[in-house]
């Protein structure tokens, strides 16, 4: 029998990412996971509610402000079910950019000691979003009851979205968390980012505002085309989003490619310069 | 003829002093100087390519190359800033080398620290699978091995309590347990045994030999020449990032203990801005002297006398270290005395800036010879702040005894207070043996 050989050089250049490897090494994304998951919420009064009071209340103080006072248009929908559809995906999305670009950073001792593909550690921080996710959406749920509304049968695209959401998590992520290690102006860009990054996101007002050509442009924001769809899939808005959709999806891909590269060729320096 | 599990070609480790550029240099700082650099590029080529070639590196490793057999456990010994470290982390995969090559034929674990990955929050139960998934076992290794690792760490009563209510014992004892029931066919170990009590770091020390035994491979980094003797057949020692004696274990160790350190005359302050720390530098050694107030040996280190250490110790704010310590070992690296505040309950009030902190020890139970003094502060939870393993070489001379002007043969570490009566002889009492 042959024992596995490991080869060690110097890496230069721009090596593809190894997903093989990040596949062997999935019981220890499943126990990273886990770990986010597990102590996520230790040792706060409110728990896990935590993962409804974020988009709820803002839901509550977007419908004050833009619905109420402002008078933003919702695509003939109730205004608090309008923008509380799009907060989930948002929340999710937000929160995943937020701890995974600081992921690595966090994980200082770990990279400074073991080997595993770095890649794991972003990425976990990720999936460990997808249980607020579900928290948050059952709320969502019981808000359609209330109001009355029954998904469409586009209901069978809701898991792509949420794909979507967390390919474009994941992407941006990988870039902040790499940069991080290197500059940590990143944990004061990140807060920022995701500010401006909500109000370019047709959250608290609807993409219909826009005319054509411009709203399928729009799509390069890929969490436009996220926050588009769910409303389009659970909550039946009848302006369909599809081309939107298609660039969204694009943009999403091309920011996770360039960002895996990225993260490939920054992390052989980690251990020496986190 | 057996088989090569490890064979390193010409590896070299090339870093970019920390002192030409900022620890971390700010994005503004990145985009001025792409800018700056681009625009160089243009107007002239030449000079711009020069520069990229950066210009203030050390090479913690160089040139080294050797090979280790199926089986083979070898011990790497050197002192600190010797590179044995660099060496595991390149053979670890954890950074990449920047020149040579390896290879290594088998599963490697590698063990550079206990503990990594433990959560505080998590449970006993729960840690022991996060961090043998970290150390790379699979989920059903680890639950076969279980019941053993548990008992092993003797926490059974404790497996479902989070780990931030154990004790340091305790966390240490599960944290080796964890890793000692590692079983790749390559193990790479770093100064781990010195953890817990005497009797855990024995048990340790024993766990290593069964491993040992079984045929495994194993590199072993360690400061303990005991241990390194006990567990190797062979060593290797590196002098500043080279290999410098490589054979049978007792030669090489010897050869180690011969080696030239910096001894340091009392009452001279030792510099400390050269040495090899760890911490967080928010406290910083920086300078250290000694002195035992004892004019009749030109003050230096004698059996049974007072020392007083003097350290110059920066701080960057205004803080109580719960921790401070001089710690005073065999060359051999077996700690021998630790004198540390933590064990008085009086926290070293520090201002931000230079301060003087004097620790004395009354009596110093130490026998005439070399040893090495380490500094360290931080808090009682052991996070560092500074941490200086081997600060300088400390001369315990003789003292004039009274007795015959000669002193015993035999040479023990530790001195004490023993008196020698006689109290006569047996034969002189009256025996009286009656015969039938």
């Amino acid at each position: 029998m042959h024992p596995p050989v490991t080869i060690i050089e110097p890496r230069e250049g721009w090596p593809a990412p190894d997903l093989r490897e990040l596949w062997s090494y999935r019981e220890l994304l499943f126990f990273l996971v886990w770990r986010d998951v597990k102590v996520r919420y230790k040792q706060t009064a409110l728990g896990a509610s935590w993962a409804i009071i974020q988009p709820f209340f803002t839901m509550v103080v977007f419908s004050l402000f833009f619905g109420k006072l402002a008078g933003v248009p919702s695509d003939d929908l109730p205004y608090p079910i309008f923008s509380y559809a799009a907060l989930v995906p948002w929340t999710f999305f937000a929160q995943g950019l937020t701890q995974s670009s600081n992921s690595l950073v966090a994980s200082q001792n770990l990279i400074k000691k073991v080997y595993f593909p770095r890649l794991a550690i972003p990425t976990a921080t990720v999936l460990a979003g997808v249980v607020d996710f579900v928290l948050a959406f059952v709320v969502l749920l019981g808000m359609m009851a209330f109001y009355g509304i029954v998904p469409t049968a586009q209901v069978v695209w809701l898991p792509a979205l949420l794909l979507l959401a967390l390919v474009t998590s994941l992407g941006v992520g990988l870039w902040f968390s790499a940069l991080n290690v290197m500059y940590r102006d990143v944990a004061y860009v990140v807060p920022f980012v995701v500010q401006l990054w909500l109000f370019a996101t047709p959250i608290a007002y609807p993409s219909s505002m826009l005319p054509e050509p411009w709203r399928t442009l729009y799509g390069l924001n890929p969490m436009a085309g996220v926050v588009e769809g769910f409303r389009w899939t659970l909550l039946g808005t009848e302006t369909a989003p599809e081309p939107m959709l298609a660039v969204s999806a694009l943009a999403a891909v091309a920011i996770l490619v360039g960002g895996a590269f990225y993260f490939r060729r920054m992390e052989r320096s980690f251990a020496d310069e986190v | 003829m057996s088989n090569v599990a490890i064979r390193v070609e010409g590896i070299g480790k090339r870093y970019r002093l920390g002192a030409a550029r900022p620890r971390f240099p700010t994005l503004r700082d990145a985009l001025v100087s792409t800018t700056q650099k681009a625009a160089r590029t243009l107007t002239s080529p030449i000079r711009s390519l020069r520069e990229r070639i950066p210009l203030e590196t050390f090479w913690a490793l160089r040139d080294v190359s050797f090979e280790v057999a199926e089986g083979e456990v070898v011990g790497i010994i050197g002192g600190n800033g010797a590179g044995k470290s660099t060496l595991l982390k390149i053979l670890s995969r954890i950074t990449t080398p920047t020149e040579g090559r390896a290879e290594i034929h088998g599963r490697v674990g590698s063990l550079l620290e206990v503990g990594t990955g433990f959560h505080p929050e998590l449970t006993g139960r729960e840690n022991i699978f996060l961090n043998g998934a970290i150390l790379g076992m699979t989920r059903q290794e680890i639950a076969l091995k279980f019941d053993e690792i548990v008992a092993f760490a003797e926490v059974e009563r404790f497996i479902d309590t989070p780990v931030k209510h154990y004790s340091s014992g305790m966390y240490l004892r599960l944290a080796f347990a964890v890793a000692a029931h590692l079983e790749p066919e390559i193990l790479i170990v770093d100064e781990v045994l010195a953890v817990g009590d005497a009797s855990f770091q024995k048990k340790c020390l024993g766990k290593m030999g069964d491993v040992a035994r079984q045929g495994r491979t194993v590199l072993f980094v360690s400061h303990n020449m005991d241990a390194v003797q006990r567990l190797c057949s062979r060593a290797m020692m590196l002098e500043r990032g080279r290999v410098v004696v490589e054979g049978p274990t007792a030669s090489v160790v010897s050869r180690y203990l011969s080696r030239d350190l910096g001894k340091a005359a009392p009452t001279t302050p030792v510099s400390l801005s050269d040495v090899r720390r760890v911490g967080s530098g928010e406290v910083r050694f920086q300078t250290v002297c000694y002195s035992s107030g004892d004019e009749a040996v030109g003050l230096q280190a004698h059996p049974g006398g007072p020392l007083e250490f003097t350290l110059l110790v920066e701080s960057d704010a205004d803080r109580h270290v719960e921790s401070m310590a001089v710690s005073i070992c065999t060359r051999n690296g077996t700690l021998l005395v630790n004198a540390d505040s933590l064990e008085l309950g009086q926290a070293v009030p520090l201002s931000k800036g230079p301060n003087v902190v004097v620790i004395r020890i009354a009596a110093l139970h130490l026998n005439p010879g070399s040893y090495s003094v380490g500094l360290w502060a931080g808090d009682a939870l052991a996070t560092t702040l500074d941490y200086i393993e081997e600060a300088f070489e400390l001369e315990v001379v003789p003292v004039q005894s009274q007795g015959f002007g000669v002193t015993p043969g035999v040479e023990a570490t530790v001195p004490c207070d023993f008196a020698v009566e006689s109290r006569g002889s047996l034969q002189s009492a009256p025996v009286n043996i009656v015969a039938d």
